[in-house]
């Protein structure tokens, strides 16, 4: 459980009525065995440790290398997802897009916050909050600016609105000067946000800085 | 229904505030939250649908001034109450009053993982037929239902091309309402910047949104 917040004074109350609602419906829901106290510490560490962006960080770099998988994953993504083992919840039906110089995706979800969870792991909070949800449709390249990604106005942006069980997965350029580099190390350039679109994926200068 | 939690569009949010280093949870309660969402989940007595719809149900500013988890927590609350597995009192006391309902069981943590990579996908096999072809222009419905939608408003009334067909899923709007799977065409629309917000919509940029059959009429 929640340790007290160390910042307040001594006499404040040790737990949020938020906190304690939680741990109210968490004893309420193992007592009446509608769940199971240790399946909970699996969904947790499943997701805090073993399921994040590392993942679709390899499926992109292996996409850079093999020409054939590149092919698979933009013609059938969950399957081509799925020869890692990266499947199910929140990433049955996928979908692939490729940045190029002509056209850079991005993705949202305006309705709550739709995320391919198998890829990338659950969503950072910025992704989930009213500024990105509210801009990204209206103003993509205000957000990409916001984000360091300045666009040559020849380039299109197209920003995909997760608004069913679809999800989306961008697959970023490969970087200029990584012609050299194995497909463990592309990986290592590859952040979450170029799998989002409100980034590009790092140089080599930029990975080891 | 025309919920606080469709956003897109809206001024005054201010900036994006992307963390440095984000942990994955920012508290304990939030682990906790998230873990017995989904544990809960499991017990099969409410889809993704309605979870979503429960949620949008907060008080707007309510939905406002408060967290993501929070927005869960509230959400499980309003489907353990509706589904008759946790009384008002106990909701209130945190104190078992009653025993649960028999016939449901908790997943066990050993079949978690293969749950999870299981997954449970919207698609559905019912032969059914496209009401539209890729390339056809057609014109989302200005309906503004109260229950549950996945038709965001900014994007009623405008014009938009088929870009693909994704196939048969199923539809949110009747799936949230207990009222069934209403098998149809998802198919992902692309709409002009300029017709969705006009001068400010930049000329060359676009969004593309997933939409079904019962959203569109062809234009």
């Amino acid at each position: 459980m929640a340790a007290p917040d160390a910042h307040h004074h001594h006499d404040a109350p040790r737990f949020s009525e938020t906190q304690l609602r939680v741990k109210a419906l968490e004893s309420l829901l193992i007592e009446k065995g509608l769940v199971d106290a240790a399946a909970l510490d699996v969904l947790i560490d499943t997701y805090e440790h073993k399921v994040g962006p590392r993942n679709g960080a390899r499926v992109v770099a292996r996409a850079w290398v093999d020409p054939a998988y590149k092919a698979r994953l933009l013609e059938n993504p969950s399957a081509a997802i799925a020869e890692f083992g990266y499947t199910g919840r929140q990433g049955e039906d996928m979908v692939v897009l490729e940045n190029t110089p002509q056209v850079h995706n991005m993705v949202v979800c305006t309705l709550c916050s739709c995320y391919p969870w198998p890829v990338l792991g659950l969503p950072p909070v910025w992704y989930k909050s009213a500024p990105y949800r509210s801009r990204v449709v209206i103003e993509p390249r205000a957000v990409l600016r916001e984000f360091g990604v300045e666009l040559p106005p020849t380039t299109e942006v197209r920003v995909w609105d997760s608004t069913a069980e679809v999800r989306y997965l961008v697959l970023p350029m490969r970087p200029a000067g990584t012609r050299d580099l194995d497909e463990e190390a592309l990986a290592g350039l590859v952040t979450r946000d170029a799998m989002i679109g409100t980034g590009l994926a790092c140089t080599p200068g930029e990975a080891s800085a | 229904m025309n919920g606080i939690h469709d956003l897109g569009g809206m001024h005054g949010f201010g900036p994006i505030a992307p963390e440095p280093d984000e942990p994955v949870f920012h508290a304990e309660w939030e682990r906790r939250c998230f873990a017995l969402t989904l544990a809960a989940g499991f017990l099969g007595r409410w889809n993704i649908d309605m979870s979503r719809f429960a949620r949008e149900g907060m008080d707007p500013g309510h939905y406002l001034t408060s967290s993501y988890y929070e927005h869960w927590l509230y959400g499980l609350e309003v489907l353990l109450h509706e589904q008759g597995l946790l009384s008002a009192a106990e909701l209130e006391s945190g104190v078992p009053r009653a025993s649960a309902d028999g016939e449901l069981r908790a997943l066990p943590a050993d079949r978690v993982e293969a749950t999870l990579l299981a997954g449970g996908s919207a698609r559905l096999t019912d032969a059914v037929v496209a009401k539209f072809q890729v390339g056809e222009r057609v014109l989302v419905r200005n309906l503004h239902p109260h229950g549950h939608t996945r038709m965001p408003r900014y994007l009623r009334w405008r014009y938009g091309i088929v870009d693909r067909d994704h196939g048969v899923f199923v539809f949110p709007d009747t799936h949230a309402a207990g009222r069934g799977n209403k098998p149809q065409h998802l198919y992902s629309v692309r709409f002009e910047g300029g017709e969705l917000w006009g001068p400010q919509g930049g000329g060359r940029d676009a969004v593309y949104a997933d939409l079904w059959d019962d959203y569109l009429e062809a234009a």
